[in-house]
């Protein structure tokens, strides 16, 4: 892969995302090799939202490359408390670090700040738009779990606001996936997403029921229905929740069935689920180091 | 010269635009950014009587040739629109409005959660699909109701 920026997953070819989820496996085989890799990387961690593992992975996966980080911090204690726009933030940025790693709760942050510097931005979440990284270590999950091609995968859940279901969709149009997406009524994928899924020609279904779908799935990706996302609280208590899996949801569920989750969970998943062969929710989250040692690797 | 044309005032030099749709004239100068505040003479018919169209509205504007570039935006909101470069009372050229790729600096955002809509210092910038436009930033897609959204 040899992009500027990572921004959302659209832009990736199956090449790269295959060539990224490869040198993950190294990574992951042997992390202690790699040490020395980049020693010279300063990496600039700029999260305006709260973050636990999407940020320390990035930091981790600097650190085993061999590099360091810098840290903006909390909004609270930098300049943007000031009224510091996004734009200048980045480009004094820019001057410290090797590649801007980007968290931030209006979509189209990303997209705005890769304009303003020359040096990579990685898109680690834009509000309820794009979080390409945390796509592509799904992707790697789900390849070592059941294969990316002939993938049958439910994402059930908040699919309107929910950033990673929107990147994970756009990347498995790359691959033989038919994508069943289950989700109440006003919580379907946007307008955007679903456009760009039909110029694609993926392969999708729309369901309400997890039931109708379950027995054929290989993995069910489920999400968080996202009280801060939502403009109305009664909105949200309308759809609160409306889906939490247990062993008595499963019942008819394949028993190579892989459960995910980009986490953090709140009740979607019981935690009686927890040391199932279902559960492969927190392996998913260990694969953010591997994985983004590929991309920061692949970027620079 | 048709007594629909007749019907606003003949212009020595400057830009006829026809066949806009009924009710659409004060979006076209909006988009246009026309307001008449540089001293250009602009005159409007509108729901004038059309055979192809039943009702149509004809923007002139005295004294200024519109750019290609402007045109083109014009297809956002009157893609049928047929444009006519007056010189000295004559049609000096006839040009259709194409729509651009990209329109930027027209149409505001409509998601309060773009970030065009947060006090950067940027421009709000479209593609124009085959229907509507779409936020290079957020992504939202504008299918409807365009000129609710033009940038004052």
């Amino acid at each position: 892969m040899r992009h500027d920026h990572l921004l959302t997953a659209k832009q990736l070819t199956r090449a790269d995302i295959e060539a990224v989820l490869d040198r993950a496996r190294e990574f992951a085989d042997d992390p202690s090799a790699f040490r020395e890799r980049h020693p010279e990387l300063l990496l600039a961690l700029c999260f305006f939202e709260p973050s636990t593992r999407t940020k320390m992975s990035f930091e981790t996966a600097a650190k085993r490359l061999g590099g360091d980080v810098v840290d903006m911090g909390s909004v609270e204690s930098s300049s943007v408390k000031k009224g510091e726009s996004l734009a200048d933030t980045v480009r004094v940025i820019e001057g410290y670090a090797d590649a801007i790693v980007l968290r931030h709760p209006k979509q189209g942050a990303a997209q705005l700040a890769s304009e303003y510097v020359d040096v990579p931005v990685v898109n680690a979440g834009d509000g309820a738009g794009h979080h390409p990284s945390q796509t592509l270590l799904d992707l790697y999950t789900i390849r070592e779990n059941a294969g990316l091609d002939d993938l049958s995968i439910g994402i059930l859940g908040d699919l309107k606001y929910g950033r990673t279901v929107h990147s994970l969709a756009h990347a498995l149009t790359k691959f033989d996936a038919r994508q069943h997406f289950i989700s109440p009524e006003s919580l379907k994928l946007p307008r955007g997403v679903r456009y760009d899924l039909h110029e694609a020609g993926a392969n999708v279904r729309e369901h309400e029921s997890l039931d109708d779908v379950l027995p054929n799935l290989d993995v069910l990706y489920v999400t968080r229905i996202q009280r801060e996302r939502f403009p109305d609280e009664e909105e949200y208590r309308k759809v609160a929740g409306k889906y939490s899996i247990d062993t008595e949801t499963l019942e008819h569920a394949r028993d190579d069935l892989s459960i995910m989750h980009p986490l953090p969970r709140v009740d979607e998943i019981a935690p009686e689920l927890d040391d199932t062969g279902h559960a492969t929710y927190f392996s998913q989250a260990h694969n953010g180091v591997p994985v983004r040692m590929a991309l920061l690797d692949s970027l620079l | 010269m048709t007594d629909t044309e007749l019907r606003v005032s003949k212009i020595r030099n400057g830009t006829v635009i026809d066949h806009v749709n009924a009710g659409e004239a004060l979006h076209v100068l909006a988009l246009l950014d026309i307001d008449g505040a540089s001293g250009e003479t602009v005159s409007l018919g509108m729901n004038v009587p059309s055979q192809t169209m039943g009702k149509k509205d004809v923007v002139k504007v005295e004294g200024r040739e519109l750019s290609q570039n402007e045109l083109d935006v014009l297809s956002l909101i009157a893609p049928d629109a047929t444009i006519n470069i007056i010189r000295e009372y004559e049609v000096a050229e006839k040009k259709h409005v194409e729509p651009p790729e990209t329109v930027s600096g027209v149409l505001a955002c409509p998601n309060p959660d773009c970030i065009t809509n947060a006090g950067e210092p940027v421009q709000p910038r479209f593609d124009v699909l085959s229907e509507g436009v779409r936020c290079a930033y957020c992504e939202t897609i504008v299918r409807d109701d365009l000129t609710d959204h033009l940038l004052a």
